[in-house]
């Protein structure tokens, strides 16, 4: 085996390698988490967060402008506080509302954001004001019930 | 001593041994991690070992890769016909390839291939007298011989899983999209959704990393260690390639719970 | 002529049992020293004493002055220079052509550039008449030259001291006298000291200056090639003239024979 072979060889299966690693990266898995270098950060606090985890996306109109940074609990509010990053390219009003939406019926949470009208942009540190906390199934369930018990009642009482 | 105590005294002994041997392995370990001097600095040493180790996989690897791709493929249409998710096809092959089966089945074939053929090398050079040659002539055996192969390994490891990787998805491709005809914009674009760069595609390669440690300072230290004559190179052999495997899939558990644990 | 190599008053073993137990031995500079002995006995554990790859349990193995049992890593590594040896059946790295063989040292152990090292490596392996073989692998060799091979490898840094572990064993009668001139012609030309191991005795005979005899852990015997040949120690005598049984005993020890064939009376 001469060593010009071998030289061939190996250079040949460690570009190879690396071709297969960057395939993987860019073409099978999501890069996008990693180009947040621009950012800023924004806080909000909800009363649930369901099932909310770190790193989830932060869509507005169904786009990924964000992801959830850090979760933790307010204990003079007794609320929970979720600080995300949004991407430093889409600026949004001050009054923007935050809701934990579920994606598809029994899918992955993550934040929605709908934008308000107001003219002073959000920046970094500031918090969004207005939130809507996730459905809690077991809430909807007891609601949905306590309703339907209610219209129950309701006729009887009308006859 | 009756025959049931004897069998614990066995027992003890055995495990004593074992205890014993593998403190030798753990210090052979850092012998050869101190002394890779001569692996980097003459590299072309482990340019060679790189060639035999890794090149020499590329065929089972590819092969082996492409063939469990296929398997997905196919398992994965059927069982996700039932819940109308066809589409979601891609994610399967790949989170099940990028995750699992890229690292630890290219681990276990390599160690099979390549990690059987450093024991049985070191083996037989200790065997010829080889090894005791070079001690006599001033030259480390450990620098010379066991230092470029370990890195051979080591560097081989991950460049093989993800190829593996890479030929799975290509066969689950093949059998979904082209043979079966599962919707390729879906396949492609809800496998890149469900992927993610950090959690699933850098613990595949940290984990093919620690593979490759653990697979070649275990077939280097067998090699090293294998008793002279013919017979014991096979034994040596034969034991790389079992504590390899048991030792791969003992990781896996522990380093999976370490990095999935509930996401 | 002083002595480049001392063994005084040596033990060892390699577990409990001690297998040396008490060896004097000296060689001196220009001489062919052969020792001979039973398999098992220890000689190939006295050229590892003396390399330095073992260290003796009792006593002093000198060499060239130097106290090797009590040298630092960094010691041994220059003594080693000074020192070669030809392993039994060669030891050539199987990987590499007879040339990168005995290139081998001359490139880890010296900064030389290229064309001096072929230059070197040609006259090596023409002192052993290989020059012609240079580009070979040790796998299309013979056995006798193969060991050839290994001595031109050996004798690439110009030692002071050569070992040869059994360097005759399994050779055709034309290669064993090609083997025991080499080492002749090598030890006075280049002034250098060996020592044999081996038990081919008409082949050493031919060529040693001085014969030392292991038996039981100690040099039971030793003297000049007529001295021995004319010895009349039993074990000597049994050794040089191949009887098969004297105090080297034919039966390994075992019951009586009639208890065994249960011939009772």
């Amino acid at each position: 085996m001469g060593k010009a072979w071998l030289d061939l060889w190996v250079g040949l299966f460690v570009v190879a390698g690396i071709g297969a690693l960057l395939f993987l990266a860019l073409k099978v898995g999501n890069m996008s988490s990693v180009n947040m270098a621009d950012s800023y950060q924004v806080s909000a606090h909800f009363g649930n967060i369901g099932g909310l985890k770190v790193r989830a996306p932060v869509k507005s109109a169904g786009v990924v402008v964000g992801r959830v940074a850090a979760i933790s609990f307010d204990d003079e509010t007794y609320e929970a506080e979720v600080v995300f990053n949004l991407d430093s390219r889409y600026e949004f009003p001050r009054d923007t509302s935050a809701a934990i939406l579920t994606s598809g019926l029994l899918g992955e949470q993550y934040i929605g954001l709908e934008a308000g009208g107001d003219s002073v942009k959000l920046k970094n540190g500031d918090q969004v004001k207005l939130t809507q906390s996730a459905v809690v199934l077991e809430n909807l369930i007891g609601q949905f019930l306590f309703s339907k018990a209610q219209e129950g009642a309701s006729n009887e009482t009308a006859q | 001593m009756i025959a049931p105590l004897r069998l614990i005294a066995k027992l003890g002994r055995r495990t004593l041994e074992a205890v014993s041997r593998m403190g030798l392995a753990a210090r052979f370990f850092l012998a050869t991690l101190m002394r890779s001097g001569v692996a980097f600095r003459r590299f072309s040493l482990t340019i060679r070992e790189i060639y035999f180790a890794g090149v020499l996989s590329l065929v089972i690897i590819l092969v082996s890769g492409l063939f469990v791709g296929m398997v997905l493929g196919l398992q994965g249409f059927e069982t996700l016909q039932t819940y109308g998710s066809e589409s979601a096809l891609g994610v399967l092959v790949a989170l099940a390839l990028v995750r699992e089966l890229g690292p630890v089945v290219a681990a276990l074939l390599f160690a099979s291939r390549a990690g059987s053929a450093i024991t049985a090398e070191i083996g037989l050079m200790k065997a010829t007298e080889q090894l005791a040659a070079m001690e006599m002539m001033a030259v480390d055996p450990v620098a010379r011989v066991v230092a470029p192969r370990f890195w051979g390994g080591v560097i081989s490891m991950p460049l093989l899983a993800a190829l593996f990787s890479a030929a799975g998805i290509f066969g689950g491709y093949l059998v979904g999209v082209v043979l079966i005809g599962v919707d390729e914009g879906s396949f492609w674009s809800q496998m890149q959704d469900a992927v993610d760069f950090e959690e699933d595609i850098l613990n595949g390669v940290i984990k093919s990393v620690v593979f490759g440690v653990a697979v070649t300072a275990i077939a280097v230290f067998e090699g090293y260690d294998a008793l002279p004559t013919a017979e014991g190179v096979s034994r040596a052999t034969t034991r790389t390639v079992v504590t390899s495997s048991l030792v791969i899939l003992a990781l896996d558990f522990v380093l999976t719970s370490f990095m999935f644990r509930g996401v | 002529m002083d002595n480049l190599v001392e063994i005084k008053n040596v033990t060892f073993g390699y577990n409990a049992r001690p297998l040396l137990k008490g060896i004097n031995l000296t060689a001196r500079r220009g001489q062919v020293v052969a020792i001979m002995g039973s398999s098992g006995c220890g000689k190939t554990t006295l050229l590892r004493l003396i390399g330095g790859q073992l260290r003796p349990a009792g006593g002093k193995v000198v060499v060239a002055g130097q106290n090797v049992g009590e040298l630092d890593t960094n010691g041994l590594f220059q003594l080693r220079r000074k020192m070669g040896m030809l392993f039994q059946f060669g030891a050539l790295f199987t990987d590499m052509s007879v040339f990168d063989n005995v290139a081998f040292q001359l490139r880890e152990r010296t900064r030389l550039p290229e064309d001096i090292i072929r230059d070197l490596v040609l006259m090596k392996l023409h002192a052993v008449g290989l020059r012609g073989a240079a580009d070979l692998m040790p796998a299309e060799l013979s056995g006798g030259m193969a060991r050839r091979v290994a001595l031109a490898r050996a004798i690439a840094l110009e030692p002071l001291l050569l070992m040869y572990d059994e360097p005759f064993t399994g050779l055709d009668p034309i290669s064993l006298g090609v083997i025991g001139n080499l080492i002749r012609r090598l030890t006075d030309t280049l002034g250098l000291t060996s020592i044999v191991v081996t038990h081919d005795v008409q082949e050493s005979l031919k060529i040693v200056d001085y014969v030392y005899f292991v038996s039981n852990g100690t040099i039971e015997a030793e003297g000049t090639p007529d001295e021995i040949r004319a010895s009349t120690t039993p074990f000597v005598h049994q050794f040089v003239h191949g009887e098969p049984d004297g105090p080297v005993p034919f039966h390994y020890p075992a019951h009586p024979y009639a208890e065994d064939l249960r011939l009772h009376s």
